[in-house]
């Protein structure tokens, strides 16, 4: 049987300009009845049709798990991205109907923990909103450490350090400020967590800090999702559906295959979930492998992709979809 | 029209019988004349009126006489009911999920008010009438997930998920086939499924952990495992070994149709919302040879499925003892017609 998830029919109950970079939507059920509950972590994917193009793009859920009356989601504008960001930026206005789909966990708190460490960068402040707003309503320890550009795009920062005082830090790329890693990584009590949302960069240096440092691989979590990245067109022949598609330029291969009415499984269309995982079944040419969800060795074995976030270049590609 | 609840035991005089709507809405387990393990997992929507699958969660007319059952095995045994300190979030998920559940298929029954968090909780057939606070413990006279499964049928095993595997670090069980809550406590889901045979080799555990990893809220799956169990006995615990393990020696072709139970198992997989736990209710159902042979085809198809299972299934049911008799009694049940295929009586 296939997974994937339940869609909830929305509105949009408001537009909020945060700063230069990141609006807020706030999202109610259309029948004016609570949304589902869900855990610090979870996200959306929201369903967007422009002009032609469908889009569906996962967003952390911000608003406290503790009050399902509305869902919100923020959404920094990506220029130079594929065009979901500035959608919502530019389009969506309060009153519009749309489809989320129902919230879904992969950066779960580990409740076992006797204490959280949290490290966001930018944008990656989202699911931690939700994650303090949780903990704090349980009594649970935290400590958020926040990597900004500059005040003014601190993005709930003032609020954050408003609600839970010297619990939050924040750190200002203009003024040279920067996280102090391997002192934080140092001074925990035995059973602290240890969560990372933010640029691929920061978290890469993240865990490899914690690795060099003794941390156990297992209390260190993070948030990776990788938008789909524009790339050269190339060709796909779906051998189970009897189809040849084309993926364009600013499309994802998983997008292609929707569009061609092939509708393989999917949770988080970044590369982190395995639900789209496809079997190749010939191939002549290059794979760009951009998940984190298959391994190296699947890698290189030219057998799999995840259709999601990869792309391909050559003459010819088989997969079994 | 409401349930009538049987009164009825599953120890000492074992007066559990089935009544023949009850017979006809079984879960039989066989949809073909033969058995392999497989991952026979399908999505946990409604089935046909008057199924066992009608509701999210079942009540038949075993409740009552079930949950006296269940408070006996406490009383006798406390560690059936275990719940390590981070899984109370997810005692409170199960909490909401049954009682929910419940108002809404059996409102005859059951009632649920929400004011907030200020709950209100009423069970006419346990004659209870409760005043909670979600969330706060000591507001009730169990933790969450002991209070609602004590007035609740089937066993429960709350499930942490992390580092890619799942965990067995909450539950209550008292209608088991053959496991150990206090055993299986704080082992993953590999651990805890190391005794069964061929299936490790097969791939099944690491393909049905793949998809229970991914089960999300508000997509319910479902799967159907069955044992045979000697008189209608739910709790067939390693604990309580003693009493019902000599029982298979009591197996003749005399008493066959009344002693030898097929047992199913209706298993459920949720995801739970605050904690992103998951709860697998199990759920027991039993009929006697006696009950079940009023269907021929189950009588047909039973036969079959017995008579060719593997020796190492036999055993890990623990059959061996009196599969020999069995499949005599129940080939006088078997004309070789052919069955039709599914798992409906004709």
């Amino acid at each position: 049987m296939s997974t994937g998830t339940t869609k909830l029919d929305v509105v949009v109950a408001d537009v909020v300009t945060v700063n230069a970079m990141v609006k807020r939507f706030h999202f109610r059920r259309r029948d004016g009845g609570l949304l589902p509950t869900f855990s610090g972590g979870a996200h959306v994917v929201v369903e967007m049709q422009d002009g032609a193009t469908p889009r569906l793009n996962p967003y952390s859920l911000m608003s406290s798990p503790l009050d399902t009356r509305e869902y919100t989601i923020s959404v920094r504008r990506d220029d130079a991205g594929r065009g979901g960001s500035l959608f919502l930026h530019q389009r969506v206005e309060p009153g519009q109907a749309m489809v989320i789909s129902y919230p879904v966990n992969l950066f779960s708190l580990d409740l076992r923990a006797k204490k959280h460490l949290m490290l966001a960068g930018g944008i990656g402040i989202t699911p931690f909103l939700a994650q303090t707003a949780q903990l704090a309503a349980e009594g649970g320890q935290f400590e958020l450490h926040y990597s900004v550009r500059t005040a003014a795009l601190a993005s709930y920062g003032g609020e954050l350090q408003a609600r839970y005082g010297r619990r939050v830090s924040l750190y200002h790329d203009d003024r040279g400020e920067q996280i102090p890693l391997d002192r934080l990584l140092s001074a925990q009590p035995l059973g602290t967590h240890l969560y990372v949302c933010g640029p691929s960069g920061m978290i890469d240096w993240v865990r490899g800090r914690a690795a060099a440092l003794g941390w156990p691989a297992e209390a260190v979590h993070y948030e990776h999702f990788s938008a789909p990245q524009p790339g050269l067109p190339f060709t796909v022949t779906l051998a189970a559906s009897g189809k040849t598609i084309h993926v364009g330029e600013q499309q994802s291969l998983l997008e292609a295959m929707e569009q061609a009415g092939v509708d393989p499984p999917y949770l988080c269309r970044g590369g982190v979930c395995g639900q789209c995982e496809t079997d190749v079944v010939s191939c002549e040419g290059t794979f760009l492998h951009n998940d984190h969800w298959l391994s190296e060795d699947e890698h290189r074995s030219g057998r799999k992709i995840m259709p999601c976030v990869s792309r391909f270049e050559g003459p010819s590609l088989v997969l079994d979809r | 029209m409401g349930i009538t609840f049987r009164q009825e035991t599953f120890r000492d005089d074992f007066s559990f019988r089935n009544s023949p709507e009850h017979i006809r809405r079984f879960p039989f387990p066989f949809h073909e004349d033969g058995y392999m393990y497989a991952v026979n997992i399908e999505p946990h929507v409604a089935g046909p009126k008057g199924s066992v699958l009608e509701h999210p969660i079942d009540v038949d007319e075993h409740y009552v006489s079930e949950m006296q059952d269940r408070a006996l095995v406490l009383a006798e045994d406390p560690l059936r009911c275990q719940s390590l300190p981070h899984m109370t979030l997810a005692g409170w998920d199960l909490l909401e999920l049954l009682m929910t559940a419940k108002a809404e298929s059996y409102p005859e029954h059951f009632e649920l008010t929400r004011d907030g968090d200020r709950w209100h909780w009423i069970n006419r057939p346990l004659g209870i009438d409760d005043r909670f606070t979600f969330g706060d413990v000591a507001t009730l006279p169990y933790g969450p997930m002991e209070y609602i499964t004590r007035q609740s049928q089937g066993d429960f095993c709350l499930l942490d998920q992390r580092d890619g595997n799942l965990w067995m670090d909450a539950g209550i069980v008292t209608t088991q086939a053959d496991w150990s809550l206090d055993f299986d406590i704080g082992m993953n889901f590999f651990e805890w499924h190391a005794p069964v045979p061929l299936a490790h080799e097969k791939g099944i555990f690491t393909r049905a952990l793949k998809f229970l990893l991914n089960v999300q809220q508000g997509r319910p799956a479902r799967r159907l495992n069955w044992t045979m169990t000697i008189n209608p006995r739910l709790d067939t615990s390693p604990e309580n070994y003693h009493k019902w393990g000599p029982d298979r020696t009591t197996v003749t072709p005399e008493n066959v149709g009344k002693k030898v139970h097929l047992r199913v198992e209706l298993q459920s997989f949720w995801r739970l919302p605050r904690s992103n736990g998951l709860v697998f209710p199990i759920r027991c159902y039993l009929i006697s040879m006696d009950e079940l042979v009023t269907s021929p085809k189950w009588a047909r198809r039973l036969h079959r499925v017995i008579r060719d299972l593997p020796d190492e299934i036999a055993a890990y049911k623990g059959l061996t003892r009196y599969r020999a008799t069995l499949i005599e009694w129940l080939a006088a049940h078997d004309d070789g017609a052919p069955t039709s295929p599914g798992f409906g009586p004709d």
